[in-house]
């Protein structure tokens, strides 16, 4: 549990004596969950207003664990098999942060993508272009004490999908980042930059405020590339973080 | 190129990253093969909770996942920020959180025990529960709901998050017994009975 020790800024203090952190919920960031341009939203989305649940001890804990399923090669996507995937090797890292900007230690950082061709290795994904017998797609790692984390891959390709006329998704990976709290679980996809499809892909286009949209982006780090190997991208990735402190709880300043 | 791509927001702190569907080939990247498991198989007081997820439509929804998180039977957390503090469970192998990908009839299942009730910071009490993520395609952002236990029916009452639910919706938020031993907690995303859904 080595970094996990420390005491959280306390965002409230009262009758009960627990004093819980509180995490703010973000405002213009996350997309609609109705979001009809993404047309499978359609029936998924929930119609009734959400109900607002306040923060208790079940919402400021969360599973801290993931050290003991990461496997020796897990953050290497192309050393998963007896030879090399095709495609343009990278070094996808970045830090997991706080919105205070502190670093998310030992935390479990899941990625899963397609192959350099555009295909997951997916029985639900049939569009023609050729799996990888060297490339199964999924990754996974610990940050490091400093939130830093690490994945070799490739590129992944872009691909069709039948959302609308002549849709393709721009190259994306998925990630999931589970930080230390049940509020700060978050599911994203990191894009690259300059990819030439953001304009017609509804799922980039779901986050309406253009700075969020940039945040979905990794950029090219030389500083990263390693020579006559691998092109180096960083992608910073920020959880929702508790509130600074208790004088900040704007319910007590009321009453 | 600078060392750091977090955009800086408003009052100083960076921007949150957004969120995103996990899209349909969840199904490599996020399934565990003990993903359902809070606790080992063969754990005495061991449930099975299983339920479908459905949409609007009413037809289930085979690419989705149900996550949950919960107290242990006393009610405990290994968890620094608990500030009662952390504490180790009495039941080994307990690890609280519990992950599994619904099946091409929209099905999930999850083996737990039922946690203790938790006291509130207002003095009142939380009735036996478990946090649930739902992430799906088709979903951009997941959704949160809980599971309640049928069999707790005066704590579900005086629960505090139960009682600020209309009424005519709390029996979502409520396990069923499947006549089986276990448990059944279906999942509507939309329509008729749709589950309840919490901003957290």
């Amino acid at each position: 549990m080595t970094g996990l020790d420390d005491i959280r800024a306390p965002g409230a203090v009262t009758r009960g004596g627990l004093v819980l952190p509180h995490y703010p919920i973000p405002k213009d960031v996350h997309p609609s969950l109705d979001s009809p341009e993404y047309r499978s939203t359609a029936l998924r989305h929930p119609t009734q207003p959400l109900q607002l649940m306040p923060q208790r001890l079940t919402e400021v804990t969360g599973p801290l664990l993931g050290e003991e399923r990461v496997g020796e090669l897990d953050h290497d996507l192309t050393r998963q098999h007896d030879g090399e995937p095709q495609g343009q090797r990278i070094i996808v890292h970045g830090r997991v942060l706080e919105e205070d900007g502190r670093p998310v230690p030992n935390t479990l950082v899941e990625v899963w993508q397609a192959n350099a061709a555009g295909r997951y290795r997916h029985t639900g994904d049939n569009w023609p272009a050729p799996l990888d017998p060297n490339f199964t797609g999924v990754g996974r790692c610990m940050t490091d004490a400093d939130g830093h984390y690490r994945f070799v891959t490739v590129k992944p390709g872009i691909y069709p999908w039948r959302n609308h006329d002549n849709a393709w998704r721009p190259s994306h990976i998925h990630f999931s980042l589970f930080g230390r709290a049940f509020t700060q679980r978050l599911i994203t996809q990191m894009y690259f930059p300059d990819d030439p499809l953001f304009f017609q892909d509804p799922m980039w286009n779901s986050v309406r405020d253009e700075n969020a949209r940039q945040r979905m982006l990794c950029h090219y780090d030389h500083s990263a590339t390693e020579a006559e190997w691998a092109l180096g991208f960083r992608f910073d990735i920020v959880l929702r973080g508790p509130q600074a402190s208790v004088f900040e709880e704007e319910d007590d300043d009321d009453e | 190129m600078s060392d750091q791509n977090a955009a800086v927001g408003a009052g100083g702190r960076l921007g949150v990253t957004p969120s995103q569907t996990v899209g349909p080939f969840l199904h490599i990247g996020l399934p565990w093969p003990d993903g359902p498991y809070v606790v080992p198989e063969g754990t005495a007081g061991a449930v099975w909770i299983t339920g479908t997820v459905y949409d609007g439509a009413g037809q289930p929804v085979p690419d989705a996942v149900v996550e949950t998180w919960q107290a242990d039977p006393d009610g405990r957390f290994d968890h620094p920020d608990d500030p009662r503090g952390a504490a180790k469970p009495s039941i080994p192998g307990f690890r609280g959180f519990a992950r599994c990908d619904t099946d091409a009839d929209g099905r999930y299942r999850v083996l737990t025990v039922k946690p203790g009730p938790l006291p509130c910071p207002d003095g009142g009490t939380e009735a036996p529960h478990l946090d649930v993520t739902v992430l799906a395609r088709g979903l951009l952002d997941r959704v949160v709901t809980r599971i309640y236990f049928p069999d707790e029916d005066a704590a579900n009452a005086a629960d505090p998050v139960m009682s600020a639910v209309p009424p005519d919706r709390r029996g979502t938020l409520v396990a069923e017994p499947d006549g089986d031993g276990g448990l059944r907690f279906d999942i509507r995303l939309q329509g008729d009975g749709e589950t309840i859904f919490f901003e957290v």
